[in-house]
């Protein structure tokens, strides 16, 4: 699904933020990114996601290689990857309803197929009641509910959260890690950037640990290391 | 694209519009002034140009034929001149009808003392009016290589007068109006700009979805050609209603001035203006928001 070859990025002030990295996530796989800051974990996210380009090596995800990828396809690439950040990026003038379904219409989904989408999704992570709330109106833990509805009703088979627990408190923080799991069950390919020790020790999943923009232990059922 | 997302796209550019009261009433009242200016501008020039025009048909350059011509020959040269592009009519005057109109012009009273003799009855001719003075040279100068020409008479600084002052109303009004456009172009591009920058966390997310680039930039060339076209329709609405009034105005308080302003009705100015008008503030609106948007939203 996802396959990385000595993947290097260099940004311009010198060092590399990534290292010759290389690795292989397998469709339907569960992952945890972890590291400290400057690890390299969000150039590889920004990588993943094309934001950027690596300066040598090749990614490879859902058979497209990101690498020689054409401007005008990135757009239909990126509809491969659900995104859920640490600060939920919810649209804050819109309601839940209209935030779901955004990320539809943005992508020319037919306006009655939305109507069907956006309350089955918002029933799949608990908050089909809450639809004409506006952002402000809701918990931490319900603004990153509403946002994994929207990273997963485009359907993708890969999804991509970055510290998604990181402003949520431990009960929110584990609803948002079962609801997670719970897509990854359905077969979504779930990749978690997190410092939460407590959660990806107990989660018992592949964990991946970076350290100055190489990898330092790749552990299937693994446990946070302390980089100390 | 389908339907439903372009109506989305268009809904989001109106939003925007709304969301940003103040710098688009600011951008609407900008272009208002400039289609303003431009179109009393367009309606005194068309005006003047008209009253030129006017003018310019009453230019002639009056042909003299040699002494012992045959008919034929005139004939002959008339229809030479008429073929002419640059000739828009030619009119033929008798030796007989230019002394009669010297004797009713000129003698008043005094004409019955010539009995029957006419003093012009080698002065038959043709007076030959242009469709473009500027060429009244290149006319003369064809016409005096015709045999049986024996002498022309030209309005030479009348023709040159007229078409100087048509060039330079010409020019002058469009470096103010290129220069005002300028400045709507300006403002449109900064109220856009500043509407991308409201709008930059939804951006980002539009692109991190896999937005198209059209979908994400299409709401900002909406919002721009929305503001070009309200920004049009105003001032033509003014237009249309001060027209007639600054109108009547000057041929009440300038009446001497009757017999050469002739001006158009609105109706003839609007014709034309409409579809000017309106195109230039789509085409301010798209061009300003098409900049801004190719600057700031690099997608």
């Amino acid at each position: 699904m996802i396959l990385l070859e000595d993947v290097v990025k260099t940004y311009s002030s010198g060092s590399p933020a990534l290292n010759g990295i290389s690795l292989n996530i397998d469709a339907g796989e569960f992952v945890f990114i972890v590291g400290d800051s400057g690890s390299g974990k969000s150039t590889l996210i920004k990588l993943l996601l094309r934001e950027l380009k690596p300066t040598s090596g090749h990614i490879i995800v859902n058979n497209t290689d990101v690498t020689r990828l054409r401007h005008g396809r990135i757009p239909k690439y990126r509809r491969n990857i659900g995104c859920v950040f640490q600060d939920f990026r919810l649209l804050k003038d819109r309601n839940v309803y209209e935030n779901v379904a955004f990320a539809q219409r943005v992508v020319s989904v037919p306006g009655r197929e939305i109507k069907r989408n956006v309350p089955q999704v918002l029933s799949t992570v608990g908050l089909a009641e809450k639809y004409s709330s506006k952002p402000r109106e809701l918990s931490g833990g319900e603004q990153q509910r509403v946002a994994v509805a929207r990273a997963i009703i485009n359907k993708p088979p890969i999804l991509l959260a970055d510290e998604p627990t990181g402003n949520l408190d431990p009960k929110n923080s584990w609803d948002i890690m079962k609801l997670l799991e719970k897509i990854n069950r359905n077969g979504t390919t779930v990749l978690v950037v997190t410092h939460n020790r407590e959660i990806v020790n107990a989660m018992q999943k592949r964990v991946i640990t970076m350290k100055k923009g190489v990898i330092l232990a790749d552990q299937e059922k693994g446990e946070y290391i302390d980089e100390d | 694209m389908r339907i439903s997302t372009l109506f989305y796209t268009l809904q989001q550019g109106i939003k925007s519009i709304f969301r940003n009261k103040v710098f688009s009433l600011a951008t609407v009242a900008t272009i208002s002034a400039c289609i303003f200016l431009f179109g009393i501008f367009y309606a005194v020039m068309v005006n003047f140009q008209n009253i030129i025009h006017q003018a310019e048909s009453g230019v002639a350059v009056t042909v003299f034929f040699d002494k012992d011509i045959s008919d034929q020959r005139i004939e002959e040269i008339g229809q030479e001149i008429s073929m002419r592009a640059e000739v828009s009519r030619i009119v033929f005057v008798s030796a007989e009808q230019a002394w009669a109109d010297f004797k009713d012009e000129y003698l008043g009273e005094y004409a019955d003392t010539f009995g029957d003799d006419n003093p012009l009855e080698d002065d038959a001719n043709y007076e030959v009016y242009l469709s473009d003075v500027s060429m009244q040279e290149q006319l003369v100068e064809y016409i005096t290589s015709l045999q049986g020409v024996k002498e022309i008479h030209k309005s030479a600084n009348v023709a040159n007068t007229l078409s100087v002052a048509n060039s330079l109303v010409s020019y002058v009004s469009l470096a103010i109006i290129l220069i005002l456009f300028a400045v709507s172009i300006f403002l449109i591009s900064n109220t856009v700009a500043i509407g991308i920058s409201v709008r930059r966390e939804e951006i980002a997310i539009m692109k991190l979805i896999g937005a198209t680039d059209f979908v994400v930039r299409s709401p900002f060339l909406f919002e721009g050609i929305i503001l070009g076209l309200v920004g049009a329709a105003i001032p033509l609405i003014i237009i249309y209603y001060i027209y007639n009034k600054a109108i009547g105005y000057v041929i009440q308080e300038f009446a001497v001035l009757n017999s050469i302003l002739a001006f158009l009705p609105v109706e003839q100015i609007f014709y034309t203006l409409v579809p000017i008008a309106l195109i230039l503030g789509v085409g301010i609106g798209f061009l300003g928001s098409a900049i801004t948007v190719r600057r700031h939203l690099r997608v």
